[in-house]
């Protein structure tokens, strides 16, 4: 019953927080209510059995990630939309054809949950499977990662070296030699 | 205990937010957070199928799809920083030189 | 409610009372010790030997008006110091303060001294410490002045910079203790060497010990990296717009986090609440105490006898130096790990 409560909380603070992520002027509010959201997943993932991917949110995303989208927001002064006069009056801007965009959205949302409803197998409530203890286990996540998937691993390291190569070679300024 | 498809229509519906956000923005960085959103309900998909089957593989998945988010997202900045130093503006419709 | 459950809550509360507790001893103690240090009595009027000049300046901050800058965001400069003490609480009830006890026989089950006990303790130490940054960035963001905006960026740069050493030192222990639960590194430190020498962990990781201590000052904002809330420099960093109440929260955020600091290294470096001899079962937090406490006075005599580093040599330091270093400890610890045991 608790447990209920809890999923039912966590998830409508997500999917609330998100919907005004994309819903709000300023940016800094936006990056605020989307480490609300991250949050709020962590929590699932604490319900799911899943601790350290858990932990791994808050200190990946809600600690490393959205602290580089405040630094950017914070260094550009983002400015809020709606500034520029020629945009105010952009065919695609017309309250209708927002509304429309929003209606196509709430569509797919309705056309994915009504094909998810249908399939019979995923009725089973989620852990009902054995082995909880082993899911949670970081060690058991350890040996599954490093043996079994140690080129993926080796590969998303030379990824984030090429990423922090790239970063820093776009975002300098022009003339510094660097 | 809580049905499987509880947490996939989550995921479908932070989803679909995020979908909208690409969409319907028109501000650079409100587009990446809307690609976040994204992810982040794939995550979410994973590691309640990983706890459905019983194994590990579904976290797993998770951290190679925060590695690639975090990468994508500090490229993705760095390019952001960059395009409104040359044109004071964080409005994708700003850029169209390339038009004719 | 059973009586478990409301001792339980006692404990937690006790703690929580305490830690409220200690951002004003700590203040009493830093301006004692500041004096003696600089051969003069710190504040000597207000109660015996000046004790109760905490409550002297509690009260004279609650007292004070509330300002808020006219340009300043309304939701984000009383949002900012919310969430600094509110990050700075909640680290410390990841760190187990004592082992098991019954209070001398009042409950049937033991129960463990400390707020949570986590299976992945340490990490949620850091991903809550890691959340802290965003008190200071918010508030530098949303006071709408130069040195506010300059304080509260340099503050969160360093703090990111130096999260990265304070992770990878903290890897090496766990790698020793082969837990990541926070109860079970302490309990790994039990016992003695040849007798006498008590299995800490920095009598294993030296290096290691140095690196965490350096990082965890740097993440502070303490002592020599303290140049975000420089008073000549910056007027006062990032709360230069804040005045009563909001501004009392971010000392004792600060405060709070050396506490918590303070409580991590006794925890993972230096045995938790085993002592050189032990006491009497109910009472092995006095060791915690202790230990805690002789960190947080060597945090307070390294901030009144080293200057302090210039923003680029902090920066410089942190990337360059410690973080290189932390990396070879991390791999000279596994290393050695895998040549003695396998």
């Amino acid at each position: 019953m608790a447990e209920t409560v809890i999923f039912y909380l966590l998830a409508g603070l997500a999917v609330v927080a998100s919907a005004l992520v994309i819903g709000q002027r300023n940016p800094m509010y936006s990056v605020l209510l989307l480490i609300a959201s991250f949050g709020a997943l962590a929590g699932l993932y604490i319900q799911l059995d899943a601790p350290f991917v858990a932990v791994a949110q808050i200190i990946i995303y809600a600690g490393a990630i959205m602290v580089l989208f405040l630094f950017v927001v914070m260094l550009l002064n983002a400015p809020k939309e709606d500034g520029a006069e020629w945009d105010q009056a952009h065919p695609l801007r017309r309250p209708g054809v927002a509304r429309f965009g929003a209606l196509l959205a709430g569509l797919l949302v309705i056309q994915l949950a009504w094909a998810l409803m249908r399939i019979a197998e995923l009725e089973a409530p989620v852990g009902s499977q054995p082995d909880g203890a082993a899911v949670s286990s970081v060690r058991e996540l350890g040996k599954v990662l490093f043996q079994r998937h140690a080129f993926a691993f080796e590969a998303t390291s030379i990824l984030i070296l090429v990423a922090m190569v790239g970063a820093v070679v776009l975002a300098r300024k022009e003339g510094t030699d660097l | 205990m809580i049905p499987l498809y509880h947490y996939l229509i989550v995921s479908a519906v932070l989803f679909a937010i995020g979908t909208a956000g690409v969409f319907l923005r028109k501000n650079l960085i409100t587009i990446l957070l809307s690609i976040e959103i994204m992810l982040n309900a794939v995550n979410l998909t994973f590691v309640a199928f990983g706890r459905y089957r019983g194994d590990v593989d579904g976290q797993i998945i998770t951290f190679f799809v925060m590695t690639v988010a975090a990468a994508e997202a500090a490229v993705g900045l760095a390019l952001v920083i960059a395009l409104f130093r040359h044109k004071e503006s964080l409005n994708p419709d700003a850029f169209t030189s390339l038009k004719w | 409610m059973d009586l478990r459950f409301a001792v339980q809550l006692g404990v937690i509360g006790f703690i929580f009372f305490m830690l409220i507790n200690m951002s004003a001893l700590l203040v009493l103690a830093e301006r004692k010790i500041m004096g003696f240090m600089q051969q003069r009595y710190g504040p000597y009027l207000v109660g015996p030997h000046g004790m109760l000049q905490p409550f002297a300046d509690i009260l004279k901050l609650l007292f004070k008006e509330e300002l808020r800058p006219k340009g300043a965001d309304k939701w984000l400069f009383t949002l900012a110091p919310i969430l600094s003490v509110t990050a700075a609480f909640a680290a410390f009830a990841t760190v187990p303060v004592g082992g098991e006890t019954t209070f001398f026989g009042l409950l049937d089950d033991p129960i463990k001294l400390g707020v949570a006990d986590l299976n992945v303790g340490v990490l949620v130490v850091f991903a809550i410490t890691s959340m802290g940054v965003y008190g200071i960035v918010l508030a530098g963001w949303s006071s709408n002045s130069k040195y506010s905006l300059m304080g509260g960026l340099r503050a969160s740069a360093q703090m990111i910079s130096y999260e990265l050493s304070y992770a990878t030192s903290i890897a090496a222990v766990i790698m020793l203790a082969g837990s990541l639960s926070i109860r079970e590194i302490v309990d790994s430190q039990a016992g003695y060497w040849w007798s006498f020498i008590p299995r800490w962990y920095l009598f294993l990781q030296p290096v290691g010990f140095i690196i965490y201590a350096i990082a965890g000052v740097a993440e502070t904002n303490r002592a020599p990296f303290d140049f975000p809330e420089a008073e000549q420099e910056l007027v006062a960093g990032y709360n230069t717009e804040y005045s009563s109440v909001r501004f009392a929260m971010f000392p004792q955020a600060e405060y709070i986090n050396m506490v918590t600091m303070a409580g991590v290294a006794t925890t993972l470096y230096l045995g938790g609440w085993h002592g050189p001899f032990p006491l009497p079962a109910g009472f092995d937090w006095l060791w915690f105490v202790a230990k805690a406490g002789f960190i947080l006075f060597v945090y307070i005599w390294m901030r009144w006898t080293v200057p302090r580093y210039r923003y680029d040599q902090l920066m410089a330091f942190g990337w360059k130096w410690l973080f290189p270093a932390s990396v070879i400890n991390l791999i000279v610890t596994a290393a050695l790990l895998l040549y003695l045991n396998g």
